[in-house]
């Protein structure tokens, strides 16, 4: 075999034992399997508790103002019943009645006031129900007696607007965005890529500590270069994350379809509630309950799937190598993860910088903000996964990407200089200075 | 032949030089011992000979070839500082690290089972390494390092840390694999330690060679002509029956019998003739030449070069 061929069979090596070692571990194995379970949970039991556990009530109203009798509607859930009754007595009687509150409304006009009696502690949602029903009631009056308007002609008159956003490109080619799906999927990614980095970075960072601690390095240095074993680390490390994301979307995928099932069309219908809400919060208030599908289907037709998943697993892995080499690198430099900390925080800044502005950005995906940190290196991965569901421009994707590439070539360099000297280091409070140093060692 | 030669190695860390011009032959199928005390620059040395870190200046040539990764294969490595991965299994630890070394995991497996059965240890092999005591990881440890049978095999401080039945085994394995061929370095502070099964060594004090060659020939250089005999008999008449080629260093009784040492100050006077002189007087138990150890040899060396400085070094590596 060629002196090549054996260095990369040693290479090979040790990417496999960094990988079969912790695939083999009980808490890999553990989390694997619970992460999903956690992630399904998350999404099915609020669902579930929505369904099984909404807030029943049967209200006693007692209106000393009159103004309000009727007005109430009731739902499935809630149920209003007047009574003209002294509150005193309603209050009295109250926890042998049927009732689960009363309400109870005083003063005319503006000056109106409602308290609420409880035994069952009423939901947000009903509070505001009723709120907005006494307001309602209150402008209707208003309205009637000031200007002679009433209830029907109002809502007559009640316009219905939604704002369409088209890009017009240079070359006069039009296409809507949705800017809300586009927040959604860019602030995913770059929630999985911040986690992914931090997660498997600081496993990097613990692999070269324990091999340090336990002395075995000088053994395996021997063997191989310490370039090639700080490599096979990151690059295992890596295989391992990937192992587990890919295991837990299959396995989130199967439990949440099970759900579906068990809990059919529910849930459906929930989690339409749920995109709608999602909606409304972002300011698109006037969609039509039925068209929310269609309208979905139509945004994800229009984001650029393809570049948004090969542009997604650049990012990750890009990410991913360029933080896993200065973990590493802060592993050789100390004797024990407790003296990590000062290392830590000139790589931890730009991370949570970046997760931080990410939410800046998403309200101007295309500002020099966006632009800059897009392209720069430690803050990419996560700023770029926001703004590509936007549309950005392939050359400015590219150029990311490519400084991306040589940021990685460079932190790699950097920390294979570092560890070089460090792992060899023992039973000395190294700074910067003496990082500094390293670097410009003689090999 | 040499199987290894280092030539004019200088290395300079930023505080401090590890090695100034130092030059070693070793040669091919022996036991060579490098001595010096802590921070002389022995691991520094040792580094460079594993390829860990590189020269300044100066070569070293394995086998008449500039060392190269080549050699790598050929080359064992037991650092005084070791350890093994300790949430892994003792088997697949091992073998892992054969298959660094180049070794098919066939190969390796059959004679990691070998070397299971000879040290006894053969029902350790799906143990994790935090479930063994030292000692025993230390057997681990020196199976791992001679498995791939190099043709050179550097120890650092290869006995820290084994209690004597342990010790006598691997010195013992040592012995063996220096007859089937392979050349030994012992790298150690503790100079009384390897002495006796060293055939060459090298004195490392303070970054410089300060002396080499075969144990033997730099005992006999070093003999001071001193003796210590044990007799049972009469003190006075024992002076008497000595000439004046000998004087008396010290003496004691114990238990009837009588301890002395004595140095020649002519270099005629030979053991022979001592014996001569005092045979018909007292009743000689033994009579055994004191050579210097090679502590007193370093010492003296050490004083020698700098008469103001024979402490030994303390600054860390």
């Amino acid at each position: 075999m060629l002196a090549k061929e054996v260095q990369m069979n040693k290479i090979s090596l040790i990417i496999k034992r960094e990988y079969l070692t912790r695939v083999k571990k009980k808490s890999f194995v553990i989390m694997t399997l619970l992460g999903p379970l956690l992630m399904a949970a998350m999404m099915i039991v609020p669902i579930w508790i929505g369904m099984k556990d909404q807030d029943f009530q049967i209200i006693e109203v007692v209106d000393e103002t009159g103004l309000f009798i009727n007005q109430f509607e009731n739902t499935k859930t809630l149920k209003f019943e007047h009574q003209f009754v002294n509150i005193e007595v309603a209050k009295d009687s109250f926890y042998n009645s049927k009732y689960t509150s009363i309400l109870h409304i005083t003063g005319i006009g503006k000056q109106s006031t409602a308290k609420m009696y409880y035994k069952k502690q009423p939901g947000l949602n009903t509070i505001s129900k009723i709120e907005s029903t006494i307001e309602d009631g209150i402008r209707n009056i208003e309205l009637k007696e000031q200007f002679n308007i009433s209830k029907e002609q109002l809502e007559q008159i009640n316009p219905t607007v939604h704002v369409e956003t088209i890009f017009r490109n240079v070359e006069g080619g039009e296409e809507t965005k949705s800017s809300t799906i586009s927040s959604v999927l860019g602030f995913g990614g770059a929630i999985i890529i911040y986690m992914f980095i931090f997660l498997y970075g600081v496993q990097v960072m613990r692999g070269v500590i324990e091999e340090k601690t336990s002395r075995i390095v000088e053994i395996i240095i021997s063997s191989v270069k310490p370039f090639q074993l700080m490599l096979g680390k990151i690059v295992g490390i890596a295989l391992v994350g990937l192992t587990q994301f890919l295991l837990w979307i299959i396995l989130t995928g199967i439990i949440i379809s099970i759900a579906q099932v068990v809990l059919n069309q529910d849930v459906e219908m929930v989690n339409q509630g749920a995109i709608q809400q999602v909606m409304k919060t972002q300011g698109a208030e006037n969609i039509e309950t039925t068209n929310v599908s269609a309208q979905i289907q139509s945004v994800i037709d229009e984001i650029p799937v393809v570049t948004l998943l090969i542009s997604f697993l650049f990012y990750f892995l890009g990410g991913y190598l360029l933080y896993g080499a200065l973990f590493a690198a802060i592993g050789s430099a100390v004797d024990s993860e407790a003296d990590t900390q000062q290392f830590m925080m000139p790589i931890t800044i730009p991370l949570i910088f970046a997760f931080v502005v990410a939410q800046t950005v998403i309200q101007n995906p295309d500002g020099s903000l966006a632009f800059w940190l897009s392209l720069f290196p430690l803050t990419s991965p996560i700023i770029m996964m926001v703004r590509i569901p936007f549309g950005v421009e392939t050359w400015e994707l590219l150029l990311s990407m490519f400084l991306l590439v040589l940021g990685f070539i460079g932190t790699t360099w950097v920390a294979g200089r570092i560890y070089r000297t460090g792992i060899l280091m023992y039973g000395k409070k190294v700074n910067y200075k003496e990082l500094w140093k390293w670097l410009f060692y003689k090999g | 032949m040499d199987i290894l030669h280092v030539k004019r190695v200088y290395k300079n860390y930023a505080t401090h030089t590890a090695l100034h011009n130092v030059s070693l032959h070793v040669p091919q199928q022996s036991i060579f011992g490098l001595l010096g005390p802590n921070g002389a620059g022995k691991t520094s040395l040792i580094r460079i000979i594993n390829q860990i870190t590189a020269p300044d200046k100066g070569e070293v040539f394995f086998e008449r070839e500039i060392l190269s990764p080549k050699h790598i294969e050929q080359i064992g490595y037991l650092p005084e500082e070791r350890g093994l991965y300790k949430k892994m299994g003792v088997g697949e630890q091992a073998l892992y690290l054969a298959q660094l070394k180049g070794m098919s995991k066939n190969e390796a497996t059959i004679k990691l089972k070998k070397w299971f059965e000879k040290f006894e240890i053969d029902g350790w092999w799906n143990k994790k390494v935090e479930e063994l005591s030292k000692g025993m990881a230390q057997k681990v440890q020196f199976i791992t390092t001679v498995l791939h049978e190099p043709k050179l095999l550097i120890l650092d401080e290869p006995f820290s840390g084994f209690d004597p039945i342990n010790t006598n085994l691997i010195k013992k394995e040592i012995l063996e694999l220096r007859d089937k061929g392979s050349t030994i370095i012992f790298s150690t502070h503790n100079m009384e330690s390897v002495e006796e099964i060293c055939d060459h060594i090298a004195l490392i004090n303070k970054s410089k060679k300060i002396l080499d060659g075969q144990v033997k020939e730099i005992k006999d250089a070093y003999r001071s002509n001193s003796y210590e005999i044990i007799f049972e008999g009469n003190m006075i008449a024992f002076s008497n029956a000595l000439w004046t080629g000998f004087e008396i260093l010290s003496s004691k009784n114990e238990k009837g019998r009588v301890h002395v040492s004595l140095k020649g100050t002519d270099n005629r006077m030979s053991v022979n003739s001592l014996i001569g002189a005092l045979v018909n007087e007292v009743k000689i138990i033994s009579v055994h030449e004191i050579t210097p150890s090679m502590n007193d040899i370093f010492i003296q060396k050490v004083s020698e070069i700098n008469p103001n400085d024979v402490s030994e070094g303390g600054s860390d590596e």
